[in-house]
């Protein structure tokens, strides 16, 4: 009996976000006729992979007590920088630079990866907060994306990059499997390695990870790092997925990556939750979004409820771990 | 007298248990009008759970608590403190960036119209801490003052408060010798007005000094309650231990004889070491198979010292080199590498409260155990290890470090070092909070670490730490040191002496 309860409070992290999600899933599947099917759950989970993927990184970052604000800015500039380096089609007026299609990949991740390198630069080496460090990036992939388009729109990507972004293999969208193998690969990092372990550790106490002798500030470049790779391969199969390259596509990925790790249960102090917790706060996130539209309600109305809903989901996992705290 | 009957507080079958782990079992406790009620036992026997009961900490518990004879039963803090208990935390809570004055009247300044009334607070301030014999500037910057002067003004604030019994918990720990005699001096006036202490400590001349009753817990049990004038301190250790340990605490008193080993290779060479305003010019060596104690008062830069060695602070200038070779960590993870390894003081500082035991072992091997992936039943089966030769309890290993008691937490920093010995082994006050066994298990290890060959430097302010640990012992005054004690005999007095 105390036994099970211990239990049921260790896992009040996971618990309460699964609750709010199944009691989002039955009141949609309830209040709208449209909502409960096969092909409609294979949308949401589209939906929700490129935020998905950029959570994957979040996550860690988190986990370490950081932010990384950058992260849409870094997936815009990823995505534009595949297409940059892509043959367009006659009518695109970019002054563009054509390379092989694997090139324009492997150059466009270099990109990204310089871009966290200097985020985890800034962060460790000269000690700028993490938050302002990061806000400052937001800027510098926004200024890099807008020298690259000119305010123009760009379309073609490389074929593997559209083959991943919008093709499907035996019916399933390649989006949805690979950020399922990002969220797995994550998971398998931080739960059964040495460095998954710092990542939890450094959260929990940065002070006493250093008195180990830790290499914290390697431990926190590298998730920052390992945040803008992801951020990375979200934005180029974002670009495909969408059909097009262009300033501001990824804008408001960062608050739903953000929010995806936090509703899940990831406490931003560090230290607690994981890629469990994106997940179910991804799908949150997504059977909110998605519900949403399969209701009659005012469209302008559905953004203020959409708010409401998830404060009411954080206040849940705040509660819930006080009481686990206290008992 | 017609007031016997009912004593200030009065516990009656207090039993408290933690998921099922029993903390303290049928405790029956009162405390008399006007007494220093001394609280000893070892780490874990429950001292701290009982005074947590009674200052309103631990809400749920079974028994019953009466104030004056009147039954109370208090849920948090505020209600405690109400009824007139005050408790002095281990860890200080002064707020350092306000005033002394401040700091007395924290959370109740006296106002006039609606501001704070300053002259008032400091008159105030000024004339409450004068009644308590304690002579410091109401305006002073708490942060800026010694450690000892924080506590005594703490302390000066629970009074202020109006409580009329004072529960200290391990308040000597970080003292020097004239602090805590000030400090006893300031609890037999409040004794002397009437009001009732508790005093928790590991030091049992201290607690016999101040006490007028002393309490005696084991495993969770209330074994006895004695006058402090009938008894002595082997006593005491037998009732703690249940076993006889006089020969351990008896040869702290004597003088001790020192060992050098002037043939062994140096592993630790530093020279003219300096940081900022801590320290200067410190040169000093330890060999392989040494233990090289460093004792000074608190504030004498010993913390500065330790963590400059261990690369945690940087060094403005001065050599320093391990086993030959020459370096100046930049990095804990840089002297951890050269084989260097540090315990700090702190337990906040070192150690991870919401993780299980293992893992706070292993953390600092964990490269050791697997360069890529984890090997949580090594990890487990290494913690079972020095769960058991170091006697930690509860004695498992996937306990959450934040439910062990003080001193085992303290024994589980020190393991995580000792799987894979370093080349020099770094202590800060080692045995802080620790009982009698404990102590005795650290010397225990101590002296297997330096059997084994390693190079120990312990940096303590308690002289008998130094004392039962070292083989040489240098002595730290202001930064800088002022003396070195080898190759004879030196006594508590000679050391407290040379500070
Ligand atoms: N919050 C908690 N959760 C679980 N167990 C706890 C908690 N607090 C204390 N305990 C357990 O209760 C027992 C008594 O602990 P307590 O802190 O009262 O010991 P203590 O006598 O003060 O020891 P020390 O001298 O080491 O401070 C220990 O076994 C400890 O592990
Ligand atoms: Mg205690």
């Amino acid at each position: 009996m105390t036994a099970m309860r211990v239990f049921l409070r260790n896992q009040m992290r996971i618990i309460a976000p699964f609750a709010t999600l199944i009691v989002l899933v039955a009141f949609f599947c309830l209040t709208s006729g449209s909502f409960a099917s096969l092909d409609n759950a294979a949308n949401i989970l589209t939906q929700i992979s490129v935020t998905g993927i950029i959570a994957v990184g979040l996550t860690f970052v988190i986990l370490c007590a950081e932010i990384d604000l950058s992260v849409a800015a870094i997936a815009n500039v990823t995505g534009i920088a595949v297409a940059y380096f892509t043959l367009q089609e006659g009518y695109v007026n970019i002054a563009n630079v054509p390379l092989p299609g694997f090139a324009a990949i492997i150059l466009a991740l270099i990109g990204c990866f310089m871009l966290g390198l200097v985020n985890a630069a800034g962060i460790t080496l000269i000690g700028i907060p993490s938050f302002i460090m990061t806000l400052a990036m937001m800027q510098i992939g926004a200024g890099i994306s807008a020298l690259l388009v000119r305010g123009q729109i760009a379309y073609a990507v490389p074929d593997l990059v559209s083959l991943l972004g919008a093709g499907r293999v035996a019916g399933i969208p390649c989006l949805v499997l690979v950020a399922a193998a990002f969220l797995l690969a994550g998971h398998l990092v931080l739960t059964y390695t040495r460095f998954g372990r710092y990542v939890y550790m450094v959260g929990g106490n940065r002070e006493a990870a250093e008195y180990a002798g830790v290499n914290v500030k390697l431990v926190l470049g590298a998730v920052i790092v390992i945040s803008a790779m992801c951020s990375g391969v979200a934005g180029m199969l974002g670009v495909a997925h969408f059909g097009s390259a262009q300033q501001n596509e990824f804008d408001g990925y960062l608050l739903d990556a953000i929010a995806a790790v936090v509703v899940g249960g990831t406490s931003l102090f560090g230290g607690r939750g994981g890629i469990g917790n994106t997940i179910i706060g991804l799908l949150i996130l997504g059977v909110l979004n998605n519900g949403l539209d399969h209701i009659q309600i005012d469209s302008f109305l559905k953004i203020l409820i959409r708010g409401l809903i998830l404060l009411a989901a954080l206040i849940i996992n705040v509660y819930v771990q006080k009481v686990r705290e206290s008992a | 007298m017609t007031e016997e009957a009912a004593p200030p507080l009065e516990l009656r079958g207090i039993s408290k248990s933690f998921g099922g782990v029993a903390a303290l079992r049928d405790v029956d406790f009162v405390l008399r009008r006007g007494e220093i009620h001394g609280l000893v036992g070892e780490n874990g026997a429950g001292k701290s759970t009982l005074m947590k009961i009674i200052a309103g900490l631990h809400g749920q518990y079974d028994g019953r608590m009466a104030i004056d004879g009147r039954p109370v039963h208090f849920r948090s803090p505020r209600e405690a403190l109400a009824a007139g208990i005050g408790m002095v935390h281990q860890e200080l809570s002064v707020v350092p960036d306000l005033s002394v004055a401040e700091n007395v009247y924290l959370g109740q300044q006296p106002t006039k119209g609606g501001i704070v009334d300053w002259r008032a607070m400091m008159d105030g301030a000024r004339r409450h801490l004068a009644s308590l014999g304690i002579d410091v500037d109401p305006g002073a910057r708490m942060g800026s003052l010694a450690i000892g002067l924080q506590q005594l003004i703490e302390l000066a604030r629970v009074l202020f408060s109006g409580a009329r019994i004072v529960i200290l918990d391990e308040p000597t720990s970080a003292l020097s010798p004239p602090e805590v005699q000030r400090l006893f001096e300031v609890l037999r006036g409040v004794r002397a007005s009437g009001r009732s202490i508790v005093f928790i400590s590991h030091f049992l001349d201290d607690v016999l000094a101040i006490s007028d009753t002393v309490t005696i817990f084991r495993n969770g049990r209330l074994i006895a309650t004695e006058a402090a004038g009938t008894i002595d301190k082997g006593w005491l250790i037998q009732r703690m231990i249940g076993r006889g340990h006089e020969e351990l605490e008896g040869s702290y008193t004597g003088a001790i004889a020192l060992y050098s080993k002037p043939d062994a290779p140096v592993v630790l060479d530093v020279r003219g070491l300096a940081a900022g305003r801590a320290f200067a010019d410190v040169s000093l060596d330890v060999r392989a198979g040494e233990v090289l104690g460093i004792y000074g008062y608190m504030g004498c830069g010993l913390i500065e010292l330790a963590r400059t060695l261990f690369g945690k602070l940087r060094a403005d200038a001065g050599t320093m080199s391990i086993g030959g070779k020459v370096l100046r960590p930049r990095s804990t993870a840089e002297a951890c590498r050269a084989g260097i390894a540090f315990v700090p003081e702190s337990r906040r500082s070192m150690l991870f409260h919401t993780e299980p035991v293992y893992k706070n072992m292993s953390i600092s091997v964990l490269g050791r155990i697997g360069r890529l992936l984890l090997r949580p039943s090594v990890e487990k089966d290494i913690a079972r290890r020095h769960v058991q030769s170091l006697s930690i309890r509860p004695p498992t290993v996937e306990t959450l470090l934040g439910s062990l008691s003080g001193g085992n937490q303290q024994k589980v920093a020190l393991a995580k070092w000792l799987t894979w010995p370093p080349k020099v082994l770094v202590l800060s006050e080692p045995t802080r909070g620790m009982d009698v066994g404990a102590k005795e298990d650290v010397v225990r290890i101590v002296k297997g670490l330096r059997e084994q060959g390693m190079g120990v430097v312990v940096l303590s302010t308690e002289p008998e730490t130094v004392l039962s640990l070292a083989d040489r012992i240098v002595v730290m005054k202001k930064g800088r040191i002022v003396h070195e004690f080898a190759g004879r005999t030196v006594s508590k007095d000679q050391l407290l002496e040379a500070a």
